[in-house]
């Protein structure tokens, strides 16, 4: 507190700062507003040239028949289903490997560190071809198992190396202590250090969910099937050779980031660093 | 209430460094124990493997009747208290406490009833509903504490508990840990690496270095009867005084260094005589050197002059620095002296006090004990 104070910048570097700042602001925020606002027009009013926030004669059309005439609703639970399914493996694998590489020493484990970090060396595209043959041998192609798996293995290479770290920062004295409290290993693990790690699974869960939520590379590749259409592809439709449904669009875009936002609201509040303030000195 | 019993003891790491070697140490029952020693002597590595925190590499451990070198440390019925604390922050002052209890499905009324006590006899009554952060330096110490003693087990252990706490808060604590054992009469094992913490609290001290034991005996016994150099020098403050010279014969046998002849007592003659004309360390205590004209009557006086170089008042003493030939030492006079720096002083050492080492072993000449 004190230093914010007594730090004084001069008059123009503030100026500078708060220009920049609106700068970004704007250039982010407009094209959100952008989208809501094209998302209210009436159907006759899709193409005009008006720069209005919000059109005349705004209209929740393009919402009533996003959920009335098109399978959008198909598609939100579907996604929801493989994100959910994504976030579940993703928290309950990343944080007993992160746990095991932060804790353990065994054979492999150097090893074992630095594939998964090479894993995130390919771009998504380059793994889309083996990626579709192994689950076409496995018998999974077009499946949710396998978009499931795919999505799996490529966050959880991240989601492990951030759990592993995050352990790291945990006092290995409150395992003891632990321990000889009563805790078995098992106890240890989700009595003291998991509920300590609650940032970092945010992080992993938020990732997790993400990475399936938003994915539409390799959903289109993996995914034929009409009926287990994720959100992206099924956004996609709305877009063909001739013409593209800007209304439905911008509708189904403003409802997908819907969850997120709510997510990312409800999780924030264990985004706090400092979880293990007080335990130890140091 | 258990004895414990370290028979053989050694831990080797992985890459083959050697943290303690052959330790036998029998600590009995509701017996205070000390280990002290300098950093990396394998003082935290003994008290770790009787926690059960390291794997014995050779040798057995048991407390009560029980080898427990191959028990869980939740099953040793053992409790320990950290350097750093060690509580678990998300929880509050009652849970962190009731947490071992809890775990080993004591009745909720019993739980509460022992937790309630405990705060009690550690004044944390009024933070029960606290989480870790909230508290002060010495207010958590207090918790691990109280987290260790509401399990009423056979054995406590602490490891460095104070040394994270300021000096004023250390010395009350001291005294509240001593007071603590008296209540509970439970055996608890004690890691320091401060030597004033071991000679106040401990029963007995088990002085370390390089991982092997020194010596084991009562604080005085140490004081008076330093098995070897390391050990005197270890335990005292300001430490002994180590001068390097020769054994001689004039009169009676006589020790000679630049600048000092100090006449040996005859009772030390017979075990001195074997290093007539070879080297020796004589070690003397600084509370054992006087001023001339403040000395006491002693026995066994002998006269040295050494010239001051520093010196601190402390009120009820003052320390000088002193430098005899290329030899230094430290004495503690009384505050009636007034030594100038620079000058000379005449001084008295008290040679019945006076310790003999040998410089290749660094063992004692002496087998003070039963000379006396």
């Amino acid at each position: 507190m004190a230093k914010s104070n007594s730090r004084r910048d001069p008059i123009y570097m503030t100026v500078l700062i708060y220009a920049i700042l609106i700068i970004v602001t704007v250039v982010t925020v407009y094209p959100i507003i952008r989208v809501i606002g094209i998302s209210l027009r009436p159907g006759d009013m899709l193409h005009t040239t008006s720069l209005r926030l919000i059109p005349e004669n705004a209209t929740f059309d393009s919402y009533r028949q996003l959920f009335t005439e098109q399978p959008f609703l198909r598609w939100l639970l579907n996604s929801t289903l493989v994100s959910f399914t994504v976030t579940v493996i993703g928290v309950s694998l990343a944080s007993t490997a992160g746990y095991a590489f932060s804790r353990y020493r065994f054979i492999g484990r150097d090893f074992g560190m630095i594939a998964l970090i090479t894993t995130q060396m390919f771009p998504v595209t380059m793994l889309l071809l083996p990626l579709f043959l192994m689950l076409l041998h496995l018998k999974i192609y077009d499946t949710f198992l396998g978009l499931v798996i795919a999505y799996s293995a490529t966050a959880l290479p991240f989601c492990i190396w951030q759990m592993k770290g995050y352990y790291d920062t945990i006092p290995v004295s409150l395992e003891e202590a632990a321990r000889i409290d009563g805790c078995t290993q098992w106890q240890t693990f989700y009595l003291v250090v998991l509920p300590l790690a609650a940032p970092a699974l945010v992080i992993t869960a938020l990732f997790s969910f993400m990475a399936a939520w938003s994915e539409y590379l390799v959903a289109a590749v993996l995914i034929n099937d009409n009926s287990l259409y994720t959100l992206p592809i099924g956004l996609k439709q709305f877009q063909s050779a001739f013409d593209t449904q800007w209304g439905l669009y911008s509708a189904g875009a403003v409802v997908v980031s819907i969850p997120v936002m709510i997510l990312f609201l409800l999780l924030s509040r264990w985004l706090v660093s400092g979880l293990t303030l007080g335990s130890v000195k140091g | 209430m258990a004895r414990v019993f370290l028979k053989n003891v050694t831990k080797i790491y992985d890459k083959g460094v050697v943290a303690v070697k052959d330790a036998n140490i029998d600590i009995q029952d509701k017996e205070f124990v000390v280990l002290v020693g300098p950093s990396g002597c394998g003082k935290s590595t003994t008290l770790r493997m009787i926690a059960g925190l390291e794997e014995v590499s050779e040798g057995e451990i048991y407390i009560g009747d029980r080898l427990v070198n191959h028990v869980q440390p939740k099953d040793r019925d053992i409790a320990m208290v950290f350097q750093n604390y060690a509580l678990y922050p998300h929880m509050t002052v009652y849970e962190n406490m009731a947490f071992g209890l809890k775990l080993r499905k004591f009745p909720k009324a019993e739980i509460e009833k022992r937790v309630r006590e405990a705060a009690r006899i550690l004044g944390l009554e009024e933070f029960l509903d606290r989480k870790p952060k909230a508290l002060s330096g010495g207010q958590r110490q207090r918790v691990a504490v109280g987290r260790a003693i509401v399990r009423k087990p056979q054995v406590f252990l602490f490891d460095e508990p104070l040394s994270n706490l300021d000096a004023k808060l250390r010395v009350q604590m001291r005294a509240e840990i001593s007071k603590l054992h008296n209540r509970l009469e439970t055996t608890m094992v004690y890691v320091t690496h401060d030597q004033v913490e071991a000679m106040t609290m401990g029963d007995r001290i088990v002085v370390m270095k390089d991982g092997v034991v020194q010596q084991i005996d009562t604080p005085l016994n140490l004081y008076n009867y330093p098995k070897n150099k390391f050990v005197a020098g270890f335990i005292g403050s300001p430490a002994m005084n180590f001068l390097q010279g020769t054994i001689d014969r004039d009169d009676g046998l006589q020790f000679v260094t630049d600048g000092m002849k100090l006449r040996i007592p005859d009772r030390f003659a017979k075990a001195l005589e074997a290093y007539l004309g070879k080297t020796v360390v004589l070690g003397i205590r600084p509370e054992d050197i006087y001023g001339k004209e403040d000395a006491p009557a002693l026995s066994q006086a002998a006269q040295a002059d050494a010239r001051v170089e520093v010196v601190e008042p402390m009120g009820n003493e003052i320390i000088v620095y002193l430098a005899t030939g290329p030899n230094s030492m430290i004495a503690r006079l009384s505050p009636r002296i007034d030594p100038k720096v620079g000058a000379s002083l005449p001084l008295i050492l008290d040679m019945n006090k006076s310790h003999f080492f040998d410089p290749k072993t660094e063992n004692a000449i002496l087998d003070k004990r039963n000379l006396n």
